[in-house]
This record gives structure tokens, sequence and C-alpha cells, in this order.
């Protein structure tokens, strides 16, 4: 299953609960949850942790609006509009932690 | 494949229906089909024809009417949430209609996947 | 209209937000019910803040808002009966199931994770 979310890490539990509740699969951080995908912050350690579990995808043109595309956290996969279509047709359903 | 979007929150305010739109524009751009946009919440500021955005700025709502016009996306808007905030067929932005929560749910039956935009 | 008649998809209902402070928890309810209309097969889960839309004893008089609450036993009519709350989001509140209005399944987030998986359509609101 895909998982989208969208809100940052640093404000919100959006993408805790997401880790919390989700079966293993993929999740595809948009719009303020890029924030999640970088290096340093005080969530990256959860971050990398997730890695185990689940494929994580950032979308590129929300990075790079933020300036913070280089500092993407190892690991992360990086998607243009084109590939979130993609991920969204591979997987077979998707739920949006808004 | 055909592809269903909720779009949960009004233009400009949240980023919402831009992510939603350039999802849509992506999916189409790909040769998948995007059976219908559905307008919900404040998502249904997104129709207004009423709408002045600045000229330096996108609009986003004769961006959502041409990708009616350009691909027959059906853009639909709830008619409960629309009448709430004054939304009304005589200020729709052209390629817009208003319509019953049924085609919400129609269009997660009929869609191979429905992706929910929002805050 | 043929298609849609044998057509039954899995639909889940995730709600996370508090009633009143936001309208995502009414405007779920309308679609819930619409969807019971069209016969699919239905799943409420509340999650987060969202276990407090169930929270008994709603008084909505002092903020002249509608008080929805009593929908959520309605449901049941409209053949809407499962209904799900995450065991993790009650305890992180101080609830129990003895503060729910409404008779649930209490599940660990592990088991509504893969109750997700198995979904055709999850609407998050």
């Amino acid at each position: 299953m895909l998982h989208i979310v969208n809100k940052s890490p640093l404000e919100r539990k959006s993408l805790d609960a997401c880790l919390r509740i989700a079966a293993p699969g993929t999740i595809l951080l948009i719009e303020d949850a890029i924030y999640a995908a970088t290096r340093g912050t005080e969530v990256e350690a959860r971050v990398k942790a997730a890695l185990q579990r689940f494929k994580i995808c950032a979308l590129l043109p929300d990075l790079e609006a933020r300036a913070v595309a280089d500092r993407v956290i190892e690991g992360v996969t990086t998607v243009d509009y084109g590939g979130f279509v993609d991920l969204v047709a591979e997987h077979r359903n998707c739920q949006s932690w808004l | 494949m055909n592809f269903g979007i909720l779009v949960n929150e009004g233009p400009y305010q949240h980023q919402a229906a831009d992510s939603a739109y350039l999802f849509c524009k992506a999916a189409l751009a790909k040769g998948h089909q995007i059976h219908r946009v559905f307008f919900y919440h404040d998502g249904v500021n997104n129709s207004t024809r009423l709408t002045e955005p600045p000229q330096d700025d996108r609009n986003i709502v004769t961006r959502w009417s041409k990708l009616a016009q350009d691909h027959g996306v059906d853009l639909v808007v709830c008619v409960a949430a629309a009448l709430r905030r004054g939304i009304r067929d005589d200020n729709l932005a052209p390629g817009f209609r208003i319509s019953g929560l049924g085609q919400l749910v129609e269009s997660g039956i009929q869609a191979d996947r429905l992706v929910v935009f929002g805050d | 209209m043929s298609e849609e008649a044998g057509s039954i998809k899995k639909f889940m209902f995730v709600n996370r937000t508090a009633p009143y402070g936001t309208v995502y928890a009414l405007e779920s309810l309308e679609v819930v019910l619409i969807s019971a209309a069209f016969e699919q097969d239905v799943s409420l889960v509340f999650i987060e803040d969202g276990v407090y839309q169930l929270k008994k004893g709603q008084q909505t008089k002092g903020i002249e808002t509608k008080n929805f609450s009593p929908t959520y036993r309605a449901l049941e009519g409209y053949d809407v009966e499962k209904l799900y709350v995450e065991r993790e989001s009650l305890t992180a509140r101080g609830l129990s199931e003895d503060d729910l209005l409404v008779d649930v399944t209490v599940l660990a987030a592990e088991d509504l994770g893969k109750l997700m998986d198995e979904q055709d359509v999850v609407l998050s609101f």
C-alpha cells in the first residue's frame, strides 16, 4: 500500500501515526512532509529506522521549492509528479495521512 | 489507468489544490485518464469564476477549467459543501458542475485508484 | 447504474480529527452515509484525535453548532457496523471503551494497518 504524508513531522504527528499503523509498504512524502526526508532534523533517526520497513520517497519539486533537495537522507528516493503517478498506479491502494 | 481525485482544501490557502492539479497533469501526460475530480469541504472554493488572482500568480480555477476542456475531466463540486460556502451554478467556472456526494462514492467504485489531497 | 450495482468495494473512512474544531468529522460522516446507500462494504476507523468524535456526552449548545454525535449510533440502521478504534490512540488520550458512545472494536496499531492494506478505497478526513 502507498501511504502519502503531507505534514511536517516537526509540527504534526501524521508521520508518527503512519509509521505506527501502516503495514510495510511505501511512504511518499509531499508538501511540508518532505522535511522528514532531510538530514539533521530531530526526526532523522526515526525516518532512518523506518527505512528498514518501508520504501520512502519524497517529491523532488517540493524539496526544491523548500531549498532542501541537497539534504536528502541516503536511502530516500526522490520522485517527480510523474513518479508520484507511477507510485499510485503500482500500489493496489493508497491512504493520505493528511 | 483511471484515477479519481478528491480535493478537500480551497485554492491559495493550502498546497492541496496545486498538488492535485500537478498530479492530474502528470497522469494525463503519461496516458492515464482522470475519471473525476471531486471537490469537497473548502475544496469547493476551487470552482468559483469570481476568483481573480494577481497577474503574476497562477490562476488555479482557470487551470482546472482548462483540464476539463482539454481532457474532458469531470469536475464535480459537492452541492451541500458548495451551498454552505456561497458557491452556486451562477458563479461556477466553466467545466465544473454541482452534484451530490454520490458522485464521490461512484468515483471510488469506478476509478482504479482514488487519491485524496487535503490538509 | 448496472455496473455500480454489481460492484462492491471495501471503503475505509479514516477519521483523524477532533469534532467541531474543523468540519472534517461531520462531512466525513455524510460521505459514510452516502456510501452505505451505495451498498458498499464500509468500515470506519478512528485514530488520533478522531477518537474524540466518539466521546460520550457532547453538549454543543454553548458553541451554537449542531451536535452530530448521535449519528454514530444511527449508523447501525444503515448497515454500517464495522467501527474500529486504535488502542494506542485511546490510551494516549486517557480514554477507554466505556467513554465511547457506540460499540467499537478496539485494535492494536499493527492489526489496523493490516486491515487498511485490505481495502479498495481509503478516504481520510
